[in-house]
C-alpha cells in the first residue's frame, strides 16, 4: 500500500493523478446530478404531507452532507500533513476548505428556502440550523487563518491545528436532531436500516448524493492543481509543462 | 539563574514557577487584570440603558448579556496571554527548555484564569443583582461562570497560540475563537434559565463539566502544537 501510494507524495505525480482524475470526476458528477435532479424535480411523486416542497431536499441533502464529510477530509488531510510533514495534504486541505464552505452556505441557503413553506419562518434557532452555521464559521475561521500567514508551511500547520480542534463539532451536528427535540426533521436515509422513504424518492436523492459528491471532487481536483502548479511554479516540471503547446490550457 | 546546575526539575516545580512568573508579571501591570474586568461591567451596564431598564425584560434577558459578556471580555485579555512572552523571546526558551510543553502551558493557562476568570465569578453576584436576578439563578449564575471561563481560558489559548506570530491577530482572533465558545455559551445560559424557573439544572452542569474536562486534557496539546508553528 506505502509503496503504492509513495509516489504520489511528489508534487509531479500528484498533478498528474488529479489531472487524469478531473475530467472523470467532472463528467460522472455533472451527468448523475442532472439525472438525480431532473428526477426528483419533475418525475419524483409529491409527497404526502409536505406536496411539492420537499423537492429541495435533492439539493439540500447532499449539500448538508457534504458539508460534513468535506469537513471531516479536511481534517484529515491536515492531520496526515501535521504528523508525517506531507505537502500534499496540506494542500489538499488547503483546496477543501472554500468547497465546504460553500457547500455549508448552501446548506443553510436552500434549508432556509425549506423552512419557510413548512414551519413558516426562514430561520429559528435550532440545534441542526446553530450548529451548521457554527460549522460556516469554522470553515471561514480555517479559511482566513491560511490567508493570513505569508509562509504557506507555516499557514497550512497553523490551520490545520484549528481544523482539528473544530472536528468535535461534527458529532454535534450529526446527533443534534437526536439530542434536542427540535423544529428540524430526523433523518430520513438511514444507512443500517432500511430508510423512512419511498425507493422513487430515495434513488434520485441518493443519485445527487455521489453526484454532488462527485462535482466536489471535481472542484477540489482542479483547486488542488492550481495550488500545485502556484507553489511548484519555480521547478523545472512546471516550466516545461508551461513551455509546452497547450501548456497554459493544461497549467490550469 | 544561569547554567542551572541541575537542569531537571520536578514537573510540579516547573508548573509552579510559571504561574507564579506570569502572576507576578500581571499584578505589576494591573490595567491587564483590571480592564477587561472593567469591559466586562461597561458592557453589562450597556444593556439596561439600551433596551429599556423594565426589569422583567431584564431578568429575561440578564444570563445571555452576562455570558456574552463574559466570552467578550475573555478575548480581550487572552491577547496578553503570550503575546508579550513571544515579543521579548520568552516564550522561545519556554519551547526550548527541558520540561514538557504542556505543562508549561497549562500553567500560563491557569494563571490567565486566575487573573481573569476568577474575578468575573467574584464579581457576577453584584451583576445580578443589577440585572434584576430571581433569587433562585444566582448560585447557577456563579456556578457556570466558575465551570465556564476556564473552558473560556483554555480553548481561547488554542487561538492565541495560533496567532501569536500575526501583526492582525486581533480580529482574526474572534473568528477563531467565538465558533468555539458557542456550545458553553448554549449550556451555561441553559442552566441559568432553568435555575430561575426553579427546575433541575444538573444535566447542563454536567455537560458543561464534561467540557471543561475535555478541554482540561486535549487542549494543552494543541496549544503546544499550535505555539511550535507560530515560533516557527
Amino acid at each position: 500500500m506505502w509503496k503504492w501510494l509513495h509516489p504520489y507524495a511528489a508534487p509531479e505525480k500528484a498533478y498528474q493523478l488529479s489531472a487524469k482524475f478531473l475530467p472523470w470526476f467532472a463528467g460522472l458528477g455533472f451527468s448523475l446530478t442532472l439525472i438525480g435532479t431532473i428526477w426528483g424535480l419533475i418525475f419524483a411523486p409529491a409527497d404526502y404531507q409536505q406536496g411539492d416542497s420537499y423537492r429541495i431536499i435533492f439539493i439540500h441533502v447532499p449539500a448538508a452532507s457534504l458539508s460534513m464529510s468535506l469537513y471531516v477530509s479536511m481534517a484529515v488531510a491536515s492531520f496526515t500533513g501535521l504528523v508525517w510533514q506531507l505537502k500534499m495534504a496540506d494542500w489538499a486541505a488547503a483546496s477543501i476548505a472554500p468547497v465546504g464552505a460553500m457547500m455549508t452556505f448552501i446548506a443553510l441557503i436552500t434549508g432556509s428556502f425549506w423552512g419557510k413553506p413548512m414551519w413558516g419562518t426562514w430561520w429559528v434557532w435550532d440545534a441542526r440550523l446553530t450548529s451548521e452555521l457554527m460549522q460556516l464559521f469554522l470553515y471561514l475561521g480555517v479559511i482566513a487563518l491560511y490567508a493570513s500567514f505569508e509562509d504557506k508551511v507555516v499557514a497550512a500547520r497553523a490551520a490545520g491545528i484549528l481544523a482539528i480542534v473544530g472536528v468535535i463539532n461534527i458529532p454535534i451536528i450529526k446527533y443534534s436532531v437526536e439530542w434536542w427535540s427540535s423544529l428540524h426533521q430526523g433523518s430520513t436515509i438511514k444507512i443500517t436500516e432500511e430508510s423512512a422513504m419511498t425507493t422513487d424518492m430515495l434513488y434520485p436523492l441518493l443519485l445527487n448524493i455521489l453526484g454532488f459528491g462527485l462535482i466536489a471532487g471535481a472542484i477540489i481536483t482542479l483547486r488542488f492543481k492550481a495550488e500545485v502548479i502556484e507553489r511548484c511554479s519555480m521547478r523545472p516540471w512546471v516550466k516545461q509543462l508551461a513551455s509546452q503547446k497547450n501548456g497554459a490550457k493544461d497549467a490550469i | 539563574m544561569n547554567r542551572h546546575p541541575n537542569i531537571n526539575i520536578s514537573y510540579t516545580r516547573a508548573f509552579l514557577t510559571i504561574l507564579k512568573r506570569d502572576i507576578s508579571i500581571a499584578i505589576r501591570h494591573r490595567g491587564d487584570i483590571f480592564n477587561p474586568l472593567l469591559f466586562f461591567v461597561m458592557v453589562i451596564t450597556l444593556f439596561p440603558l439600551g433596551v429599556g431598564p423594565e426589569p422583567n425584560v431584564l431578568a429575561r434577558i440578564a444570563p445571555g448579556i452576562i455570558w456574552v459578556a463574559a466570552l467578550l471580555s475573555a478575548m480581550l485579555s487572552l491577547e496578553r496571554l503570550f503575546k508579550a512572552d513571544y515579543n521579548d523571546g520568552t516564550l522561545e526558551q519556554m519551547l526550548l527548555s527541558p520540561q514538557p510543553l504542556t505543562v508549561l502551558v497549562l500553567a500560563k493557562i491557569l494563571a490567565h484564569w486566575l487573573l481573569t476568570g476568577i474575578p468575573l465569578v467574584l464579581i457576577s453576584p453584584l451583576l445580578a443583582l443589577l440585572l434584576n436576578f430571581e433569587s433562585s439563578a444566582y448560585i447557577a449564575l456563579i456556578i457556570t461562570l466558575a465551570l465556564g471561563t476556564p473552558v473560556l481560558s483554555l480553548l481561547g489559548a488554542i487561538g492565541v497560540a495560533l496567532t501569536v506570530g500575526l501583526n492582525k491577530g486581533g480580529v482574526l482572533l474572534s473568528l477563531l475563537i467565538l465558533p468555539l465558545y458557542i456550545p458553553v455559551l448554549i449550556f451555561a445560559t441553559g442552566a441559568i434559565d432553568a435555575a430561575g424557573m426553579n427546575l433541575p439544572y444538573g444535566g447542563q452542569l454536567a455537560i458543561i463539566s464534561a467540557m471543561l474536562i475535555g478541554s482540561l486534557i486535549m487542549a494543552p496539546f494543541a496549544v503546544g502544537a499550535a505555539l511550535k508553528v507560530s515560533t516557527n
